[in-house]
């Protein structure tokens, strides 16, 4: 920290001159914003023979791109978008969607094919396995088709449907399998959509899972997301989660949370732009006070005031507890609360959903502690933290962050006091949602994942934060100063920090205006008694 | 009696603007505080710290001022006539005494405003200064000094400093109508020129 008189003015001007440049660069450009662009495209699928078809499954498909891209396939299988497995390098913990348990459905073990649905790749499934083996096992389409019309069918294990098929079960709406021709010779780089098509619809439903991730984002306004909006940027989301051989950067597990490397320049930085910072540099506002504050605070504690914000709401409280109750005919409910969104099902519990949410702060430094299905839980402290975000103030790699804090009950193993999957899903006699018996469910969770179960259960409360960072609107609509520095502060009771505004001492502050009220009081009392006494003359 | 020029062109501009200042910093600092909401704490603080640099830049020319002059001399404290002038506010002004200081050019200032005002420049103001502008550049402390000294600390420092110039500015305003007439004393601070007895 320490500087030179020298360093730090050049610092400062550095710093106020590159400004008056990008102003004047702006100025100079017409004001004009453009979108990210894309280059025309070097080839043109729909000429290539082997993309002509007729195909017999999507795996057709597959075999087809990878008869080019011939590396693609094995590039895919060792991302996590493939095994599913995490190791995280700070905390030693095996997390991946295939270890960790959550506070919605628990874990996708114990759900498949239901959760594999969203696996990049066909026909995992049985989890207790290693993903499918095979070459054309790898699902190039739910990442490149630029149709719109591929989708992987959400009980089939990643496949898409090969006949017409009812979906949601019971509807009366039916699915029609895809037109792989037309599909395969439109692939292209990866949208908005492709990704949201499993990025959006974590938890099982639309926005239900991350608050900032919904299909809302697929065509923003610019008051939404003013990357993504196609009034704004037109952002991918790959534009800043770039890939490198199919990897993509950005991880939930090992946050970037301080990003300090700035404006990423190509030989000189890592070429990921999964942070502000990447192309907004540490320093992004023209006023250095606000520039003062990026050693505390993220980007998104300003810039995302609120999540939820596209119409579509998320889940912010879910009961299992109170799952399996059923009206007079033995029939499963559903209730809606005033919003017209569903607050009781019998196959899930009680739910609150919450849209334009306020985040919850906390320091952090980017890495994510689970709480693992085998660990034993502090029953009498509850809540129980399904993951806890790791951060301090008097760590330089640490940033006040917004959260979105999942809440909510859900099973544990009252004898070995541990969490408990759920098998929630499958056309049998234990999956929960076939039956409404906590017991048989929680026995096939337990057969289904490894762990063991001691018969009796009962329901815990829980929490899990979800990093916000998606959902940024114009700078604009950025939070004011006093949204912290008042007396109500979204910030108040977070750790190491004195704001002007929100703090002080209420000691000196009952002190100082006590002397100034004396004081007032005093003259006015001296000023009254001269008017009283004028005119008397010294005798 | 003889008019003579009693504040100089430069000493009024300094007091007048300095006053100005220090009202618009005590109203947008006490925003600042959280004491009320009027300009929105951006705005407040951004005003805050324009009317501090100003006050300072204002403060270099008043100093250069004082020395060069020799001005200066008017706020060496005497205890001559102290107790005569704090006699004088506290009961001869209410049984119509006649005020004991007679003011000169080259000893402007009573023994009690001596004292007051070279508390205000040697003690208020340079405290609100120093923890002020380390208040201003609170992210480029100096390791060494972010390991000892606590934002927060400056910040009631800075605080009671602030009080402390509220009740002064108080005091001072209403002294000043303590004149034989409501503006007598205040007419020259605005003129310059002061109707002073001839000492000679």
């Amino acid at each position: 920290m320490k500087r030179t008189a020298w360093k730090y003015l050049s610092v400062r001007f550095g710093r106020l001159a590159v400004h008056v440049a990008l102003a004047g660069a702006l100025i100079c450009s017409g004001l004009s914003v453009y979108g990210a662009g894309r280059p025309p495209a070097t080839a043109d699928h729909s000429k290539f023979e082997t993309l002509k078809g007729p195909f017999e499954n999507a795996q057709a498909v597959t075999e087809a791109c990878l008869g080019c891209h011939t590396e693609a396939g094995a590039q895919l299988r060792e991302t996590t978008h493939w095994t599913w497995t995490y190791e995280h390098p700070e905390t030693g913990q095996t997390l991946g969607k295939s270890e960790v348990i959550n506070s919605y459905c628990g874990m996708a073990i114990t759900n498949e094919p239901r959760c594999t649905s969203c696996h990049v790749g066909y026909g995992w499934e049985d989890m207790r396995q290693s993903p499918p083996t095979a070459d054309n096992a790898v699902d190039c389409l739910v990442c490149h088709d630029t149709t719109g019309d591929y989708w992987k069918f959400p009980t089939l294990a990643g496949h898409p449907t090969d006949k017409p098929r009812e979906w949601p079960k019971g509807s009366g709406k039916v699915v029609q399998p895809p037109d792989l021709q037309t599909i395969a010779q439109n692939v292209g780089a990866s949208g908005r959509a492709n990704c949201g098509s499993c990025h959006f619809y974590g938890g099982g439903g639309d926005g239900v899972k991350h608050g900032d991730l919904d299909s809302s984002l697929v065509d923003p306004p610019r008051t939404l997301d003013v990357h993504m909006s196609p009034e704004g940027l037109d952002f991918a989301c790959a534009d800043c989660h770039t890939s490198w051989g199919h990897k993509v950067a950005g991880s939930r597990y090992q946050v970037n949370a301080a990003d300090t490397l700035g404006i990423d320049v190509p030989g000189h930085t890592d070429f990921s732009r999964a942070s502000c910072q990447s192309c907004h540099g540490d320093s992004p506002h023209p006023q250095q006070k606000l520039n003062d504050h990026v050693d505390t605070l993220a980007c998104q504690t300003c810039h995302v005031p609120e999540f939820a914000r596209g119409g579509v709401p998320t889940k912010v409280w879910w009961d299992w507890s109170t799952a399996g109750r059923l009206d007079g005919e033995g029939q499963p409910i559903t209730e809606y609360d005033e919003h017209g969104h569903p607050s009781y099902l019998s196959e899930k519990g009680d739910f609150r959903h919450g849209e334009n949410v306020v985040p919850t702060y906390a320091w952090f430094d980017g890495t994510v502690k689970y709480t693992l299905v085998d660990e034993k839980l502090d029953v009498n402290h509850p809540p129980v933290e399904i993951n806890r975000v790791e951060g301090s103030p008097d760590d330089p790699g640490s940033r006040i962050w917004p959260f979105k804090v999942m809440e909510g009950k859900q099973p544990y193993d009252t004898e070995r006091e541990t969490l408990l999957a759920t098998h929630v899903f499958g056309a049998d006699d234990t999956s929960l949602w076939s039956n409404f018996s906590w017991p048989k469910a929680l026995q096939a969770g337990s057969e289904m994942s490894g762990m063991p179960f001691s018969g009796s259960y009962d329901f815990i409360e829980t929490t899990m934060h979800w990093p916000i960072t998606h959902m940024v609107p114009p700078a604009e609509m950025a939070l004011d100063c006093a949204s912290c520095h008042a007396s109500n502060s979204r910030l108040a009771g977070l750790p190491g920090i004195y704001m002007p505004g929100h703090n002080g001492n209420i000691w000196l502050d009952r002190i100082g205006w006590l002397l100034v009220a004396l004081t007032l009081a005093g003259v006015v009392l001296h000023g009254v008694m001269r008017i009283v006494l004028k005119g008397r003359k010294p005798s | 009696m003889s008019r003579v020029m009693i504040y100089k062109r430069f000493e009024r501009f300094w007091h007048w603007f300095q006053a100005l200042l220090i009202f618009a910093l005590l109203f947008t600092g006490f925003e600042i505080h959280g004491s009320y909401s009027v300009l929105g704490f951006g705005e407040a603080a951004r005003l805050h710290t324009l009317a501090a640099w100003a006050l300072i830049v204002l403060w270099l020319f008043a100093i250069f001022w004082h020395i060069t002059t020799g001005e200066w001399r008017q706020y060496i404290p005497t205890k001559s006539g102290l107790f005569a002038v704090t006699h004088y506010y506290l009961i001869g002004t209410f049984t119509g005494a006649e005020h004991p200081y007679r003011k000169t050019t080259r000893a402007k200032h009573n023994p009690l405003q001596r004292l007051a005002y070279l508390f205000f420049k040697l003690m208020i103001t340079p405290v609100i200064w120093l923890t002020g502008l380390l208040y201003l550049f609170y992210n480029d402390w100096p390791a060494t000094l972010a390991g000892v000294l606590e934002l927060e600390t400056v910040a009631l420092v800075h605080t009671a400093a602030a009080f402390a110039m509220l009740i002064f500015i108080i005091a001072h305003v209403y002294m000043a109508t303590m004149g034989p007439k409501l503006t007598s004393l205040i007419k020259p601070m605005v003129t310059g020129y002061e109707d002073l007895e001839d000492t000679r």
